[in-house]
């Protein structure tokens, strides 16, 4: 019977799983409880960078996502707008990910207009060019070269705001929000060839690969998906916005993920005790 | 000819791009962008190529009456009319009541979220019928998982709240995300950049020729 | 939005078994992807980089001023990209396939030759560099640390500051030595292959405890949408 009951529990049908950890992730959507979040010197180290910047100075948030990772970096992406434009810092963005260039133009017009801030003057968007890699190599000599006009079609030296601005030396900081394997490019190519400061926003899913990036200096800064959103909206004074709202229901979702590995062992060592014996 | 021009183009601008990162002359660093913008546009027929690829299969399935010919019409049908809507209004990307973003936020960005979302089942199912500690390696790689999902949300502290600070689950996930965790990436990054750099000087000497493909 | 809610129940479907609504929806989502891209490519790239530029180029021939050869040379030159991205569809015949690894080849000479270097740098030598500690440094603020916790029972946890540095530099070492497979992983080797693979397996576990962050961020995301919807419908009704 002992036995039995393992092995029942060993071979439960996976939609079982798929219903319990389905509704671990939604229930909590329903409510908002606010939990605590820690802030980590990774991230602080991207507000610092930005805080501590002058007004009006020029920044690159170039954004490459698209549907399929937004729910983990969109968030991210405007509370770092959010942050440039409160502060009166001029942003270039680029969006080199095909799949999400409307998506990014969307949240950077929507972020913008919350500060009414003035395209053109505040912020450019210079859109979408194929090989990121060489888009990357390109714009370190000169925007101009890939981007002779904007997404919108108007030729950039008719925008106040790249008077002046050639390339990337003449920008503070990029912190670039990347969901593709791109962000080689950025540290191999902006960092590596032109000593751009870059910080890296990331999905989780690649994150813990750029610590060793952060260790080495070759960037100043990593957000790593939801929690690295949430992280951020809390420095920005948002601690009620949609990142921070997501970490309760990835509190409760990750205590039954390890309580299915629990489990799932607790299954395999009995049956094969069973066995064994 | 068909496979020595190619190999001689490899060969010409591997060496002179490998040589221009250490020659800042003005006449290198202008061919320098114009080729960089080459590639960029030849890039362009490249993902043109992809697309027609996908219209030769779907037609092919449809003409030979496949298991799935006919959702193969609907592939098809979905293609002409996006890329119809899209290349015929000069202001498909800059309009935001238009047609074309309406099919981008309320059909291809939704199917394309909720397809990667389905992974959180999997990824449940998998942690229940795959995630054994049978060995040291195994054991080591669910404490270490187990360590930095606890610490990276309030469960962590809430748990080991009580103890010294060293010893709290966000404590121990920051210092294995800082030092185990670099030391393992660093050690990958050194051998994939030693593999790229091997693998692009055996392309650009023409030791490597699988990028040709088959037949003469 | 209730067609968006609808194809995400299509897709969710999936988790009960295969169906028709979800290979309907997966089949449209194909084919919308690809005309998507043929837009964006037509609007954002071809145009900009490659016809506008052609196009100027031409009608500067015929203006007065300057080197004719200057202005022919500058057609040449804006021509030549797009003619050998032509060529790229020549992979649809199999008569004249070969012609396509022309385009190849300039893309993968360039891609290499820019890579070469720059993957030296970033991937290795900084990587390396950054492992150039001080161990006296390091050792030094060890001790002190120890010393403080010894005499007053407080940390300042520069002792396990210090020793993370030394995991790092010996980890990186020793997870080196476990992808050395040209000689027998045995003695000083072997015991550091070893020691190399305990740190990738503690790497890879906060990789897997990522990644599950990642997964239920985005499942986060869809059950967001779907909460805005029935919200939306109950407002609806409500009016």
């Amino acid at each position: 019977m002992y036995g039995g009951f393992w092995q029942k529990v060993a071979d439960l049908d996976r939609r079982w799983i798929y219903l319990v950890i389905g509704l671990a992730t939604f229930i909590p959507v329903l409510t908002y409880i606010r939990v605590p979040v820690s802030i980590t010197s990774e991230v602080s180290a991207v507000y610092d960078k930005l805080d501590s910047l002058p007004r009006g100075t020029v920044v690159m948030v170039p954004m490459e996502f698209g549907p399929s990772t937004m729910a983990e970096l969109q968030p991210m992406a405007t509370a770092v707008l959010r942050h440039c434009f409160s502060r009166d810092l001029k942003v270039i963005s680029t969006a080199l990910q095909i799949e999400g260039v409307i998506l990014v133009e969307q949240v950077l017009r929507e972020t913008a207009m919350e500060y009414s801030k003035n395209y053109g003057v505040d912020y450019v968007f210079l859109g979408y060019k194929p090989s990121p890699d060489m888009v990357i190599l390109n714009m370190g000599e000169n925007f101009r070269n890939s981007f002779p006009r904007d997404y919108y079609g108007i030729e950039l030296d008719s925008l106040s705001m790249m008077n002046g601005i050639s390339n990337y030396s003449n920008t503070a900081c990029i912190v670039n929000i990347n969901a593709t394997s791109g962000v080689d490019y950025w540290i191999n190519y902006a960092n590596g060839r032109y000593g751009a400061d870059l910080a890296l926003g990331v999905t989780a899913v690649i994150a813990t690969d750029y610590y060793a990036f952060l260790h080495s200096g070759q960037i100043f800064g990593l957000m790593g998906g939801l929690k690295g959103a949430a992280e951020y909206e809390r420095l920005i004074g948002r601690p009620r916005d949609i990142a921070n709202r997501a970490m309760t229901s990835v509190s409760v979702a990750h205590v039954f993920i390890i309580l299915f590995i629990i489990i799932g062992n607790a299954a395999f060592f009995a049956n094969r005790r069973k066995d064994r014996s | 000819m068909r496979r020595e021009v190619p190999l001689t183009i490899v060969f010409i601008c591997g060496a002179f791009m490998a040589f221009q990162y250490f020659v800042p002359h003005y006449a290198s660093a202008t061919v320098y962008e114009y080729a960089l913008n080459w590639t960029t546009i030849i890039s362009i027929f490249t993902l043109a190529v992809g697309i027609g690829s996908l219209v030769n299969l779907h037609s092919d399935r449809i003409a030979r009456r496949k298991p799935t010919w006919r959702y193969s019409i609907v592939t098809l049908a979905a293609l002409a009319f996006m890329t119809i809507l899209g290349v015929s209004s000069p202001d498909a990307l800059s309009n935001p009541t238009g047609l074309f973003m309406k099919v981008y936020f309320y059909i291809l960005s939704p199917v394309q979220a909720t397809m990667f979302a389905l992974l959180a089942f999997f990824i449940a199912s998998a942690a229940y019928r795959a995630f054994r500690a049978k060995t040291l390696l195994a054991t080591l790689l669910l404490l270490s998982a187990v360590i930095v999902m606890l610490g990276r949300v309030w469960v962590g502290d809430m748990l080991t709240g009580w103890l010294p600070e060293g010893l709290r689950f966000s404590y121990v996930a920051n210092y294995i995300l800082d030092f185990p965790n670099t030391a393992a990436k660093q050690a990958i990054y050194i051998g994939v950049g030693l593999g790229v750099a091997g693998t692009t000087l055996k392309i650009i000497l023409g030791i490597e020729r699988t990028w040709l493909g088959g037949g003469k | 939005m209730t067609v968006a809610a609808f194809l995400t129940l299509c897709i969710f479907s999936f988790l009960y078994r295969d169906n028709p609504f979800y290979t309907f929806a997966e089949h449209l989502i194909v084919g919308i992807s690809a005309g998507y891209w043929v837009a964006i490519l037509y609007h954002t790239s071809l145009t900009d980089l490659w016809i506008e530029p052609l196009v100027a180029s031409v009608r500067d021939f015929g203006n007065p001023g300057g080197s004719m050869i200057a202005r022919g040379g500058m057609i040449v030159v804006n021509i030549m990209p797009g003619l050998i991205g032509l060529l790229m569809f020549s992979r649809f015949f199999k008569k004249t396939s070969w012609i396509s690894r022309w385009p190849i080849a300039f893309y993968l000479g360039v891609s290499a030759g820019v890579a070469l270097p720059l993957f030296l740098q970033s991937f290795v030598i900084r990587q390396v560099a950054a492992n150039m500690i001080n161990p006296v440094g390091v050792a030094r603020n060890m001790a002190a640390d120890l010393t403080v916790l010894v005499n007053y029972g407080n940390s300042t946890l520069l002792f396990w500051q210090g020793l993370g540095q030394i995991i790092i530099v010996l980890g990186c070492i020793c997870g080196l030595a476990y992808f050395y497979f040209s000689a027998e992983h045995k003695g000083i080797l072997g015991g550091a292959a070893k020691i190399g693979i305990w740190i990738l397996m503690i790497g890879f576990g906060a990789t897997f405890g990522y990644t599950v962050m990642a997964r239920i961020s985005l499942l986060i995301g869809r059950f967001n949408f779907l909460m805005d919807w029935i919200a939306a419908i109950g407002d609806y009704f409500k009016v």
